[in-house]
């Protein structure tokens, strides 16, 4: 079970989807206004994630090579739809507040990232793991991305209180400019993380900056190799 | 669904403005942010956007109204809409190669960029959820996408300007485009007023 544990460790930690992959920036922007929404996104992707890993794995000496992508969405969006009903009928509220990103999880690139990198090419029991690992990873990302913009903007977390009465709520940060800030600063975090670590000389080449171009192909022209993507090459 | 000229210049003004496609709902960021480095490119993106999402919102809406709903399988949406996007992008790029390469050149290279770009399938789902009919659906495709063009283009303008700016060493690249992106977001919030 060591392989599970350095599995789960990975998609936490060492290789976060959103504070050091960056993937999967669309619903992380959309759906933070709150941290019981992102924790709701997070927990939702993650079902996704680590069910269609596992399916994607078992199939995996069945799928052919050429038809592996279309194959992979099909089965994505299976899972999807699943978890979509289960929202629908036991959560309502989640599924009120998530609305139409719930069934956009389908071009989540993480997903089909996870699948392509790892699924694809790995046992069942490893892959499951991975899924929750980078489940977890992006859940614990999204719940405090969301807990910080709704302390800012509405001086609650979880719907608690905690400001004191006299904090006035800036409540641009619950609005869209504040996603847009907000991600704006982690990202110039990770670059201050990055350019120090490059410093010493250690291998920052992990540590993605920003999707680009395409929700799905990031994955062949960036996830894989973020620091050329195909789209910047063709705009220059 | 029939709809008056006054609902549908709502819809019109209300997609793509008062909520834009990227700077309020956050579909499709991916080529907003990776190809918004020159005007040129990204009014190409811009009008190769606005042809697949028309054209998409097309057939996403007859698919919906003749097949899913007779059928009773409205809750496999999800799944038909991204196949038959995806494959439509194929065939649409299949049949601009041979021809009309003149439009091949000019929309190509951005047409595999956008064949699952989460607006694409985002408008076909609004569509579904809001209820509106083929037209409706239609007119509120061209709508986003006109207004992703027109937000893609503006930070393009921005990002070009910016070239030259003295910016801080972490803000530089990807964090500077954000900042930029939810100022444009607060200015847009401006519209909010026109409805």
């Amino acid at each position: 079970m060591n392989k599970a544990g350095e599995r789960l460790l990975n998609g936490i930690v060492k290789e976060n989807p959103t504070f050091v992959l960056m993937l999967g920036m669309c619903p992380t922007l959309a759906v933070t206004t709150s941290a019981i929404n992102g924790l709701g996104m997070g927990l939702s992707t993650m079902v996704v994630l680590a069910l269609s890993n596992a399916f994607i794995a078992m199939l995996r000496n069945i799928i052919p090579d050429k038809v592996r992508i279309p194959a992979f969405i099909v089965v994505i969006a299976s899972f999807v739809t699943v978890v979509q009903m289960l929202l629908q009928a036991y959560v309502p509220s989640i599924y009120a507040a998530l609305g139409i990103y719930i069934p956009l999880i389908v071009v989540n690139c993480i997903i089909l990232g996870r699948a392509e990198a790892y699924a694809s090419k790995n046992p069942i029991i490893p892959s499951l793991f991975d899924g929750i690992g980078m489940g977890l990873g992006f859940s614990v990302a999204l719940t405090i991305i969301g807990a910080v913009r709704e302390l800012i903007g509405a001086g609650e977390c979880f719907g608690v209180r905690i400001m004191p009465e006299s904090y006035v709520p800036c409540s641009i940060f619950i609005l869209a400019p504040g996603a847009f800030f907000v991600l704006s600063v982690l990202v110039a975090i990770q670059n201050k993380v990055k350019i120090a670590g490059e410093k010493k000389g250690k291998d920052m080449s992990k540590i993605g900056s920003g999707c680009t171009a395409d929700c799905l192909h990031c994955m062949e022209s960036g996830c894989a190799d973020r620091t050329a993507p195909a789209a910047e090459k063709e705009g220059e | 669904m029939e709809v008056s000229a006054r609902e549908l210049l709502i819809i019109l003004i209300s997609s793509s403005l008062v909520s834009n496609v990227v700077l309020s709902q956050f579909l499709g960021l991916c080529p907003f942010l990776g190809v918004s480095k020159k005007v040129e490119t990204a009014a190409g993106m811009g009008t190769a956007v606005i042809f697949v999402i028309t054209l998409a919102s097309l057939v996403a809406g007859v698919i919906y109204k003749f097949v899913l709903i007779p059928l009773n399988i409205e809750y496999l949406q999800t799944i038909v809409f991204i196949l038959v996007i995806a494959a439509l992008v194929q065939f649409v790029e299949m049949i601009l190669k041979k021809y009309v390469p003149s439009l091949y050149t000019a929309l190509g290279v951005y047409l595999p960029l956008i064949t699952t770009n989460c607006a694409v399938l985002g408008i076909a789902l609004v569509n579904v959820q809001k209820d509106y009919g083929i037209f409706t659906g239609v007119v509120n495709g061209f709508a986003t996408a006109v207004g992703f063009t027109i937000s893609i283009v503006l930070l393009a303008g921005i990002r070009e300007k910016m070239e030259y700016n003295d910016i801080p060493e972490s803000f530089k690249g990807m964090p500077i485009v954000l900042v930029t992106a939810g100022l444009m977001a607060i200015a847009f919030c401006g519209f909010s007023g026109l409805l």
